[in-house]
Formats: C-alpha cells, sequence, structure tokens
C-alpha cells in the first residue's frame, strides 16, 4: 500500500513536481478561499479567474508559451478588474459583485477577442486548462514565490481581515485600514489565480481554491481551524488526484479537482459542524 | 400591364446575368479546403484555374478550431469544399450547415485504408493519412476528378498539374525511403507530441509514440507521461521531437527527465508559412525527414 503511493514519485521525477506545484499551491490558495468563502464570494475566484484572461493572452501573443510573461499579463488585467470595479463600488450605488461581473465580462470578451484575432497557432484552450504534469522550473519558481508572498501578507493582514469578514462597518469606524486591507485581500486572490493557472489552468485553480475552504466549513468553527483542515484537504486532493491520475490513466487536473469535489460530498453528508447525517438523526426536542 | 412588363424585364435582366456569368468563365473558380495541407494540395492540381480559400492556415491546428463569420461566407461562395474526412474536422459539419454552402463536398481521403488505432480502450480512426506518400496520391486524384466535374473546360490542365505532383509525390516517396533505410533500425524510434505519424510510421517502418491521442483535444495522464519516460529509458529511444500544433512544455518536461534530446520540430497536421520550412505538402515531408534523419542518424 505504501509502496503504490511513494512509488510513482520515487521513479518520476515530473510527478514529484506535481506534487511539489500542487502542495505549493495549496499553501496559499485554500486559505485565502476561506476568506472568500467567509466573505461570500465565493464566485468572486470563477469571475477572476476569466478576468485574468486578457492579460494572459496578450503575454502569450508576445512572447509565447512564457510563464513570466503570461503571469505577468494576468496579474495585471486581473488587479485592473479589480482595482476598477473597486473604485466604481466605492463611488456608485453598485454593490461590489455587480461591477466586479461588469468588468470580468468585459475583461473576458476582450480576451477571446484578443486571441481570435491573433489566430494563434496553439489553441489557447490548451494553455488556459494548465499542464501540471509539465511544470518546469520556472513555473514552480513562481508558484511557490506566490504561496510564500501569501501566507506572509496574511500574516500581516490576518486581523483586519478577519474583522472585515464578520463586520465591515465596525472595521471602518474604528480603523482606516478597512479599504487597503480590502485591497491587499483582492491582489492575493488575483495572485494566486495566476499562480494556479500554471499548474491547473484557469478554470481549475478555482477548485483548489475554493473546494477545500467550502469543505473546511463543516469541520471547524473558527477561521484558524478551517484554514488547517482547508490546507489539510487541499494537500490530500492534490496527492489522491495524482495518484489517481498515475494508476486509473485519467488528466491530472481534472483528477485532482475531482477529489476536493469528492471531499466536498463526504463533507455535507458527515460533516462535524452541520453535516446532514447529524441533522437527521433523531434529536430529542424535536419529538412530539 | 405595367407589372407584366416590369416581370418581363426582370426575367431579361437575369437571363443577361447568366449569359455574363457564363462569359466571365475565364474567372478563377472558387473552392475550399479545411486545412493547409489540404489547400496547398488543391492548388497545386488546380493551378491558376482555382482560388483556393484555406479555413485553418499554416501552423493552424485543424482538430480543434472555431470558424469566423468571414469562412462562413468564403464558404457560401465557394463551389467545392475539399475535406480531409476521418474525423478530423468535426467542426466542419455545423460551418457547412449554418453557411448554406450550397456546392458538392470532396473528402479528400475517399479510397485510402483507414488506420483504427485503440485509444483509452476505444477504437478510434486515425485520421493523418496524408502522412503516407501514398495516401497523398490518392488525394490528389480525387482533387483532379472533383476538379474536373466541377469545371470540364479545365480537364486538360487539371489532368497536367496533377501528374506532374504524382511525379513529384513519386520522388518524394523514394528519397523518404532512401533516408530511413540509412537509419540504424535500433533508432527508428520517435516520440512526439500527439499521435500524428501513425500512416508514416506505418508506410516507412518508423515507430511513433505519442503522450496525446490522435486529436489535439485530449490531455494527457500521468500514466501515459510515465509509460513514455519508462519506455524512452528502456528502449534508449535518442530524440524527442516537438509539433508545430501542439503545446511543447510536456515534451520539454519529458526530455529533460529522460535525458532524451529534442531532435526539432516536424509538421504534422498544418504547413509552415510559406516563407518556412514547410510552405508545401512535398516540402513538409521533405523538411521532417531532414529532421529525423539529423537527429537519429548522429
Amino acid at each position: 500500500m505504501i509502496h503504490a503511493i511513494i512509488d510513482p514519485f520515487v521513479e518520476f521525477a515530473f510527478m514529484r513536481r506535481a506534487l511539489v506545484g500542487c502542495f505549493a499551491l495549496s499553501l496559499g490558495a485554500p486559505p485565502v478561499g476561506v476568506f472568500l468563502v467567509l466573505r461570500r464570494l465565493s464566485l468572486m475566484g470563477d469571475a477572476m479567474s476569466h478576468a485574468i484572461l486578457p492579460g494572459a493572452a496578450i503575454g502569450f501573443l508576445v512572447a509565447g508559451l512564457s510563464v513570466p510573461a503570461m503571469s505577468l499579463g494576468g496579474f495585471i488585467a486581473g488587479i485592473a478588474v479589480v482595482l476598477l470595479a473597486g473604485v466604481v463600488t466605492r463611488s456608485t450605488i453598485l454593490r461590489e459583485d455587480a461591477s466586479l461581473a461588469a468588468f470580468y465580462l468585459v475583461s473576458l470578451a476582450l480576451g477571446v477577442l484578443i486571441v481570435s484575432v491573433k489566430g494563434s497557432s496553439i489553441d489557447l484552450l490548451h494553455v488556459l486548462f494548465g499542464t501540471v504534469l509539465a511544470l518546469d522550473d520556472t513555473a514552480l519558481i513562481l508558484i511557490a514565490a506566490i504561496a510564500t508572498s501569501t501566507m506572509l501578507i496574511l500574516a500581516v493582514i490576518y486581523r483586519p481581515l478577519v474583522l472585515e469578514c464578520f463586520d465591515p462597518n465596525f472595521l471602518s469606524s474604528v480603523s482606516r485600514l478597512s479599504t487597503p486591507t480590502h485591497f491587499l485581500f483582492l491582489v492575493l486572490v488575483v495572485l494566486n489565480l495566476v499562480g494556479g493557472f500554471q499548474a491547473l489552468g484557469t478554470l481549475m485553480v478555482v477548485g483548489i481554491m475554493l473546494l477545500p475552504a467550502i469543505t473546511a466549513r463543516f469541520w471547524a468553527q473558527d477561521i484558524s481551524n478551517m484554514i488547517l483542515v482547508a490546507v489539510a484537504a487541499a494537500f490530500a486532493s492534490s496527492l489522491i488526484g495524482l495518484l489517481v491520475s498515475y494508476y486509473a490513466n485519467l488528466p491530472s487536473g481534472p483528477a485532482i479537482i475531482l477529489m476536493a469535489g469528492a471531499g466536498y460530498l463526504i463533507s455535507v453528508l458527515i460533516g462535524a459542524q452541520g453535516g446532514l447525517l447529524w441533522q437527521l438523526m433523531p434529536r430529542r426536542h424535536l419529538e412530539a | 400591364m405595367n407589372r407584366r412588363l416590369f416581370f418581363i424585364a426582370a426575367a431579361a435582366f437575369v437571363a443577361m446575368l447568366g449569359v455574363s456569368a457564363e462569359v466571365r468563365a475565364a474567372e478563377p473558380m472558387k473552392v475550399s479546403a479545411s486545412f493547409s495541407i489540404l489547400g496547398d494540395m488543391v492548388k497545386q492540381v488546380g493551378g491558376d484555374r482555382v482560388e483556393v480559400f484555406t479555413f485553418v492556415g499554416p501552423n493552424g491546428d485543424a482538430h480543434v478550431y472555431e470558424p469566423t463569420p468571414a469562412d462562413a461566407k468564403e464558404l457560401s461562395e465557394s463551389k467545392i469544399l475539399f475535406i480531409n474526412g476521418l474525423g478530423l474536422e468535426g467542426w466542419m459539419t455545423r460551418l457547412e450547415k449554418s453557411s448554406g454552402f450550397k456546392g458538392t463536398v470532396v473528402t479528400a481521403s475517399n479510397g485510402i485504408t483507414p488506420r483504427k488505432m485503440v485509444e483509452d480502450e476505444k477504437t478510434v480512426t486515425d485520421p493523418h493519412a496524408w502522412q503516407d506518400l501514398a495516401n497523398g496520391k490518392i488525394y490528389v486524384a480525387n482533387i483532379r476528378d472533383a476538379l474536373i466535374a466541377a469545371d470540364p473546360g479545365g480537364k486538360a490542365t487539371y489532368e497536367a498539374n496533377a501528374q506532374k505532383f504524382l511525379d513529384g509525390i513519386t520522388q518524394m516517396d523514394t528519397t523518404v525511403k532512401q533516408a530511413i533505410a540509412k537509419l540504424p533500425p535500433e533508432r527508428r524510434k520517435i516520440i512526439t507530441t500527439h499521435d500524428a505519424f501513425g500512416y508514416f510510421g506505418a508506410a516507412y517502418g518508423m515507430e511513433f509514440i505519442a503522450p496525446e491521442g490522435v486529436s489535439t483535444e485530449s490531455e494527457a495522464s500521468a500514466k501515459d507521461v510515465a509509460k513514455i519516460i519508462t519506455q524512452i529509458k528502456k528502449e534508449k529511444i535518442p530524440a524527442v521531437f516537438l509539433e508545430n500544433v501542439t503545446d511543447s512544455r510536456l515534451l520539454d518536461q519529458i526530455a529533460k527527465e529522460t535525458g532524451a534530446k529534442i531532435g526539432g520540430t516536424l509538421y504534422s497536421d498544418a504547413l509552415s508559412p510559406a516563407d518556412g520550412p514547410a510552405g508545401t505538402y512535398l516540402d513538409m515531408f521533405h523538411n521532417n525527414i531532414e529532421t529525423m534523419s539529423a537527429a537519429l542518424s548522429s
């Protein structure tokens, strides 16, 4: 059993790289996801993953399949959408979700347009779906650097961020940190999406960010425990997903995310915090 | 009364249009081809008498393609649509319907013996038939017959062009066979990104191994990659080759892990731009065989 788990990684460097890349991603993205979930911004991850498309496309057209160029482009596009949406939200009657939706849709259309007009030789969808099995040194360093800075920044803004989650009005009334905290947090969301899209592709990276975080809600009550559970769930999904891909001959990215999805479904059923199973158990005060 | 006069005038006008269309027959006939390799073949056979529109251009991937409105317009004006068939252009059926195309669809691969291959326990047809020059001859014959049927006036031209092209193909066939005969048999093994050289391998005695299946649409699994790495190490396969139509990142990693060298770029599903190394069907073979020989003979 233990051999079945270790052997693929001992034998093949690409499996080790894939695992290291996914673990690094699992350290940065799920904690960000936890805060997204708590702030009821779960769907924002999805929106942002589309918003980075035009930047990545421009990077691809300028420099080809270059990790730094595509990441930088994606990062700039993501930040632009976040900032514009933020400015509009704070200065007009629109809520954040509406202005984000508006800007990400424009951004997505722009991305598709750029790709089509230039008529790239390689279908960009392949780029967008990522290749966790083909992580080179540049991509690994990028992912690791993003994970490191995510953890450091989260540590610095942890307190205001927690406050902002539960009572943003209180935070803005006692401190001027509300707006900078919020933007710094959105920068982290974009950074992690950009980092993850090298490994899993823009669509799949949202999965590793949010599914473990949502899963964690069923197992932990306070935020720090939720983060720990989310990271652990992401680690487990990465490892099991890669092994499933190896033994069952399935594409790796979807396998990893489906493992995270399976973890979520199990948690919905038996999770310690409000799992369905516990709700169905007969309780005394409900009896007639 | 007036109305009747109007109809007569209109009818006369339409008739005149018809006549003038006959007179203008010297203009080239418009035809479409699904991808660059087929487009080049049609150009070679049609010469000046046809104007060829190609959907998936140089270095484009014909497995996955999103047609544009301009494509639909060109197609609706074409008299013949040449496709490869064998499941290569999955996107074509929809375009054909939506564009209101009324001409003839000619499947250039008609009459070849399709290769079946097992992929993920399913049998699929390998569409890359043009990679065998013997099949290329069948393509040329099909194209010639279709052009003659649509434009009988150009029969002599098409036959002469086709004959010249066929002679070129025969010559290239000999060149390829000679080049491969020079390679030591144990080195006639090649890794490429997707299974595009099945026909080439079967025709000329070369073994091709690829992490992606016959369509570039599929994603590689960890098992596929592991199998190839093991195979490269065990059989001491000397080189891996990139293709002009696919993402090279995976192959770069495989090369790094196994120590196999990257032998160069092979043209599989698309030609290069006209000024590149593989601007025509025959140049493509020339480039591929040179690249393979250089990497495998050393």
